[in-house]
């Protein structure tokens, strides 16, 4: 169970604190799917970021009772100029697992051939993408974080994100934070919204979606 | 976050983190190829031994210690403290993607450049001295325990600094340039090419303020014996060291704080 009670995140900008969200509070048992709506800038890869660990609450707790992955898709998780299998190897030892047991793996997921023994910053994004799903599908967790993983790549890396994802091990909890209602309906029990600074959790997928709906729609209508 | 996490779990994960971030540092700096980490000891090797040629060259031997022993003495010490601190001013910016993982924190980052620098400096003086003692340029030490205490503080005033000067030019780009200028400067001052002994006597009092230079004099007497009239209090430098990591650790929590993913 992952539960966070209270949570604010500020940002310090030009000429003071930028909030982010305040007053956040959430629970994903195991094995639930929970689906993060918002816009862009809403502050759905910053909630993502403080689940992970990687980056602390300004207040509030966050208190997680099984084993998280780093935020899935992220493609910037790796050190530019290592190779990949050199990444890989980091990653295995940052999470105590055994590199030569999982490179063939990673191998088959990513399809990236003989660029793993190139620099990830030769690499273009959708290989980046590649690469960081198979590894993290590589170490296993009990909840995945997914930051709209699959809005990189072809049709094919589609297929086997969602096969291994949502068919391997769809026993995992699953925290995905997206613009896209349609991907939140396919994959999600429940969703919340992120509007304003504001985290609204609904018990039903589809009052979540209708809010969202609701509120995209305005937006929209009121730049045009 | 959790206070459950029993201690010697966490160790056993730093452990780790840190002997990762150890062999991604050793491959980007000195790469699969040519003779490889070898450059982490060969580099300050080549360099002391290209200064001790030019003074050799020069005769310009104002101390009173034999030339060899003296140049490589001072500037082993100077590589010391100016690769482990310099080195932590850049820790962070080329790591940030690694800051997605959890466990890797802004403390590892330091700690894994400290240990490296540290590694490769003593590794590169311990293979100088040995060398130079196996060609008869430098005498057998008189006292290999007191050089090892010597290094030992110095490797620990190196440390400490290091976890000044890595967050705040972290936190300011300005203060890394400076640091590099300060640096330089104050070599004249760090002990490396005097002895306490050969100052006026006021200035000895002033010099012994400077912990690199208690450190150095202590390195020197147990290389070339107590005759050597050396001057040095060590439990000064290690009050000093361990004053400094008070707020060492503070400013490396302030940037785990505030840092910020790519």
């Amino acid at each position: 169970m992952i539960t966070l009670r209270n949570v604010s995140k500020y940002y310090r900008v030009r000429g003071g604190l930028h909030l982010v969200f305040a007053g956040v509070d959430l629970q994903v048992r195991k094995g639930e799917k929970v689906g993060v709506l918002g816009r862009n800038g809403s502050g759905k890869s910053t909630l993502i970021r403080l689940i992970s660990g990687s980056e602390f609450p300004t207040t509030g707790t966050i208190d997680r009772r099984m084993s998280v992955s780093w935020p899935l898709a992220m493609t910037s998780a790796f050190q530019g100029s290592l190779t990949g299998i050199d990444n890989i190897y980091f990653i295995a030892r940052v999470y105590g697992v055994n590199a030569e047991a999982i490179i063939p793996y990673v191998e088959s997921i990513s399809d990236l051939g003989y660029y793993l023994r190139e620099p990830v910053k030769t690499y273009s994004s959708g290989m980046r993408a590649r690469l960081a799903f198979a590894l993290s599908m590589a170490v296993e967790f009990d909840c995945f974080l997914i930051d709209e993983v699959i809005a990189v790549g072809d049709a094919s890396f589609h297929e086997r994100c969602a096969h291994e994802l949502f068919e391997r091990r769809r026993d995992r909890a699953m925290f995905i934070v997206s613009h896209d209602p349609h991907y939140i309906r396919h994959h999600c029990d429940r969703a919340c919204v992120l509007i304003q600074g504001r985290l609204r959790t609904f018990d039903d997928l589809d009052s979540a979606l209708s809010i969202y709906t609701q509120e995209y729609t305005a937006a929209e209508g009121a730049v045009t | 976050m959790t206070e459950s996490v029993k201690f010697g779990v966490s160790a056993n994960i730093q452990r780790r983190i840190i002997g990762a971030l150890l062999l991604r540092e050793l491959l980007t700096r000195f790469g699969r190829n040519n003779i490889g980490f070898l450059w982490l000891f060969a580099e300050p090797m080549l360099f002391t031994t290209g200064v001790l040629g030019i003074w050799t060259l020069y005769h310009t031997n104002y101390t009173p210690f034999p030339l060899t022993a003296f140049c490589v003495s001072g500037y082993a010490t100077v590589l010391l403290w100016r690769n482990t601190i310099g080195r932590c001013g850049n820790a962070v910016e080329p790591n940030r993607a690694l800051m997605h993982h959890r466990n890797v924190r802004v403390i590892d980052l330091f700690l894994a450049r400290i240990v490296l620098e540290v590694t490769g400096a003593s590794v590169s003086f311990l293979a100088l001295l040995t060398l130079l003692t196996l060609l008869g340029a430098i005498a057998l030490p008189d006292d290999m325990t007191k050089m090892v205490l010597a290094w030992v503080m110095l490797a620990w005033f190196s440390a400490s600094m290091a976890l000044i000067v890595g967050p705040l030019a972290t936190l300011s780009e300005p203060f890394e340039r400076f640091w590099h200028i300060f640096a330089y400067l104050f070599l004249p001052a760090s002990g490396a090419f005097f002895a306490v002994s050969m100052l006026p006597g006021q200035l000895q009092h002033i010099a012994l303020w400077v912990p690199t230079v208690n450190c150095t004099e202590l390195l020197r007497e147990g290389m070339f014996g107590t005759n050597i009239n050396a001057r040095y209090n060590i439990c000064y430098v290690a009050v000093v060291n361990l004053v400094l990591m008070i707020p060492g650790l503070l400013l490396t929590r302030h940037v785990q704080m505030t840092v910020e993913g790519e």
